[in-house]
């Protein structure tokens, strides 16, 4: 057997009294990739940060060759030869390869005068090791993602990295580029460079890994030998088998379509995309973070353009050039990011409340005041919205009465096809309730409803249809009945039918 | 529900928020009224407050236009060179072409306003930012200010067009009178119409803006083509009150109209603010340059006290919000 070479045991991290990571074992011997798999939130990000210094454990031990490390700083994390490399790129896109590989350690000479030639020269023979065909003169902006992520692992390597942490590498890659990463992976297999591959993708994880350690809900499920193990067995212990039972689907769907896509295609983001979603429908879009999904509904709502394909609502052709001109056909969509795109946050409850109907409530551009108070005072009280008056800003409401208002915006448009997108993400359990029994009164209400979700279990329970997408195509429609954690896994992860 | 506010008492809290959202500068203007009417006689005579609401008129059309683009996020720098472009340009159409006052009003208020119109619609088709928008369209106007007349200063006695600036309603100043009419529909227009709505909502979260179905770009256009009407007004009104199309005049009335809005609260990141916040910042540089006049202040340290009393206030500001926050 490998020698060990990091050992975590027991680890614990609790935020504000909640666990994040509850008795979590890892461990990594010499050389090896081993793949760490997890659901969104399953606690894969906080292990790492405590592996990189960025969170400190409450409780738990961490070895490094057998020795019993602290790593409460991103400098000790360094200093231990550990190198990790983020999912977005952090490289300055205006310097050039080499002076990003050395950024805060540039070879200099006496009184801080660059050595340029060593610096070229060093980080030309750190891209040849790896067989990396990159000028280390081009600046870094004119590389392509792939090329800027293979720098980022030359730059980990340039600290003597012996432990490398890549979390979910490929999420922008093309599959040519995952080629070179992957064969870039395994020569630094050979230099006895042990990695941690962060990754939901079931193909790259048994085409690359050695083991594969999984958690949920921030605990440790299991650990397999990827060679010995299947998606199946892998998905099951991702999921696990709790479903909460707070949910209301009483209405049942029509057969008048609503809306229509046909073919929806945007060059290297989606394509060909069609489907379709009827009266008091609700429609799940499942997949995973960064498969899609959000793109394809900014572009349907006007938020985006696209280059091929047909959209219609209620059987009439529609291009939407904005949101505008979408909201008044009677479009209507939730953001996933609340407090970015769903949110005017340093503004009052009822000025967020009214924002897009404010056209129907002005006569000659003036808006009629007491249609204005009638409106917020009628959505207050029908979302249960909790705040001392409709004046308060909206920065000091919970997260849960946010998407509340969020919500309760678009109502007053008076939508026909109401999107959704992560509708309880980041709330909390009670205003997860209150958001599934609106959302099963507004289908009755004979809204079509399209639900973008990485919930399984909302996905489950609150959807007729469900279209599964995976890098940027529907990659499975599956009807209410066959709707399970495993099916949506299985396709979402690319597993074969 | 136990919300039984009635609207009257709803406006109650809205003054006594005003108040205590703007203690910083209710007190500056407190404690400089105060020293100024010890120290100088002059200062409380109905006479010299009516000067002082004369002299700020000024400020005040340029800062309400103002107020409306920094809520909306943005900045402009331009008004100051139309002040005098419009009233070289207007005075010069009176008294070099021979127009008649009307024509030449109107066509000063409308290349004026021409010229926000342009600002706006690069700003928003080209997303430039309008900080360097509004930096070059300020020295282009500025220049044909210059270039419209070679340079020269045009008098004009004509008590029809001086009227306009120094006429008076009784013993107001048909410039205040213009101030508190333009007042009105500004605090109106930010906040009861659709328009002003959509600019809060810009400047508060543009992208969330955008997803609600807000027309950025018409509103972004609106916005710098009514400034740059006010601006084009204020041009005028001045001409009329100097007696003359001057091209130098108005230099710097740009940072004066927006220390005004930041004295008034008015957030320079977009979406924060109001009119009634800009009225207090307009009144307090107001309140500063007539007193130091009174007191035989040199313009030189003018300046220099001007900018203290800003860097003052805005400390007060400073320190109100972190206590605030920290509270949270």
């Amino acid at each position: 057997m490998n020698r060990i070479i990091l050992q975590m045991s027991h680890i614990e991290k609790r935020f504000a009294g909640v666990y994040a990571l509850k008795n979590i074992d890892f461990q990594l011997v010499l050389g090896e990739v081993h793949a760490l798999l997890g659901g969104n939130g399953a606690g894969k990000s906080t292990l790492i940060k405590v592996l990189g210094g960025v969170h400190r454990p409450d409780s738990g031990t961490i070895t490094i060759n057998g020795e019993l490390v602290e790593i409460h700083h991103v400098q000790d994390a360094q200093r231990l030869k550990i190198g990790i490399i983020h999912q977005e790129i952090m490289l300055v896109p205006q310097l050039t390869v080499a002076e990003n590989i050395f950024l805060g350690r540039e070879p200099s000479g006496s009184m801080g005068i660059l050595n340029k030639g060593t610096l070229f020269s060093r980080a030309k023979e750190m891209l040849q090791q790896l067989e990396l065909d990159i000028d280390p003169y081009a600046k870094v902006e004119s590389l392509t993602i792939a090329q800027q992520q293979l720098v980022e692992i030359v730059k980990a390597i340039s600290f003597d990295a012996k432990i490398l942490v890549m979390d979910e590498p490929t999420s922008s890659l093309e599959a040519n580029e995952v080629n070179i990463l992957f064969s870039t992976i395994e020569r630094l297999k050979k230099q006895k460079v042990s990695i941690i591959y962060i990754s939901h993708k079931m193909d790259e994880i048994f085409k690359i890994s050695d083991r594969v350690t999984v958690i949920r809900d921030g605990t440790y499920v299991g650990m397999r030998t990827t060679s010995q193990t299947n998606t199946d067995e892998l998905v099951s212990m991702m999921v696990g088998q709790k479903i909460e039972s707070f949910y209301t689907r009483n209405n049942k769907p029509s057969d008048r379509e609503v809306l229509r896509v046909e073919g929806l295609t945007k060059k290297g983001v989606f394509e060909n995309i069609s489907f379709s979603v009827n009266k008091g429908e609700v429609l799940g879009f499942a997949g995973l973070v960064g498969a899609g999904r959000s793109e394809i509904m900014l572009t349907v709502f006007g938020a985006d353009h696209f280059d091929s394909g047909h959209i219609f609502l209620e059987g009439e052709p529609v291009t939407f050039q904005s949101p505008q001109q979408a909201i008044r056909k009677g479009v209507a969509m939730v953001p996933e990011e609340r407090k970015k795109q769903g949110l005017v946050l340093n503004n009052t409850v009822a000025f967020n409340l009214t924002l897009p109907a404010i056209r129907s409530m002005a006569k000659n551009l003036v808006i009629d005041r007491k249609r204005f108070h009638d409106e917020v005072r009628n959505y207050i009280d029908r979302l249960n919205i909790v705040t001392p008056s409709s004046r308060q800003i909206m920065l000091n409401l919970s997260g849960g009465n946010q998407q509340k208002v969020v919500v309760a915006k678009w109502l007053a448009t008076k939508p026909k096809l109401l999107i959704l997108d992560e509708p309880t993400k980041g709330i909390d359990v009670g205003a997860k309730k209150e958001i599934y029994t609106m959302i099963d009164e507004l289908s009755g209400l004979g809204l079509a409803i399209i639900m973008i979700s990485s919930e399984m279990p909302e996905v489950i329970n609150m959807c007729d249809r469900v279209c599964i997408v995976r890098e940027g195509r529907i990659a499975a429609r599956i009807d209410k009945d066959e709707i399970s954690q495993n099916t949506i896994m299985h396709y979402a992860t690319g597993g074969l039918s | 529900m136990k919300q039984t506010n009635t609207f009257s008492k709803q406006s109650g809290n809205l003054i006594f928020n005003f108040f205590k959202h703007h203690l910083g500068i209710f007190i500056m203007i407190l404690v400089l009224s105060a020293l100024l009417s010890v120290r100088t006689p002059v200062f409380l005579t109905s006479n010299n407050l009516l000067t002082v609401l004369r002299q700020i008129s000024h400020n005040m059309f340029l800062a309400l236009g103002m107020t409306m683009v920094i809520v909306l996020g943005g900045i402009d720098l331009s008004v100051g060179a139309l002040v005098a472009m419009t009233g070289t340009m207007t005075v010069g159409f009176i008294v070099l072409q021979g127009m008649p006052i009307w024509l030449g009003v109107i066509l000063g208020l409308v290349i004026g306003t021409l010229c926000g119109l342009i600002n706006g619609t690069i700003i928003a088709f080209f997303k430039f930012p309008a900080f360097i928008v509004t930096l070059a369209t300020m020295n282009i106007v500025r220049g044909a200010a210059y270039l419209y007349c070679g340079g020269k200063t045009t008098r004009i006695v004509d008590e029809a067009f001086v009227g306009i600036g120094t006429g008076a309603l009784g013993p107001i100043p048909y410039p205040v009178i213009y101030m508190i009419i333009l007042i009105a529909v500004f605090s109106f227009l930010l906040n009861r119409t659709k328009l002003g709505t959509y600019i809060y909502a810009i400047g508060g979260n543009r992208e969330a803006a955008r997803l609600s179905g807000v027309p950025i770009k018409s509103v972004e256009i609106a916005v710098f083509t009514i400034t740059g009407f006010l601006a084009s007004f204020a041009g005028i009104v001045l001409a009329a009150r100097m007696y003359s199309g001057q091209p130098s005049v108005g230099d710097g009335n740009e940072m004066n109209a927006i220390a005004a809005c930041v004295l008034g609260g008015i957030s320079m990141s977009g979406g924060v603010g109001s009119v009634g916040g800009t009225i207090l910042g307009v009144i307090l540089i107001g309140i500063i340059n007539n007193g130091l006049n009174l007191l035989n202040v040199s313009s030189y340290w003018q300046l220099v006290a001007k900018g203290v009393i800003i860097l003052f206030a805005v400390m007060v500001d400073w320190v109100k919000r972190n206590r605030h926050s920290s509270i949270n």
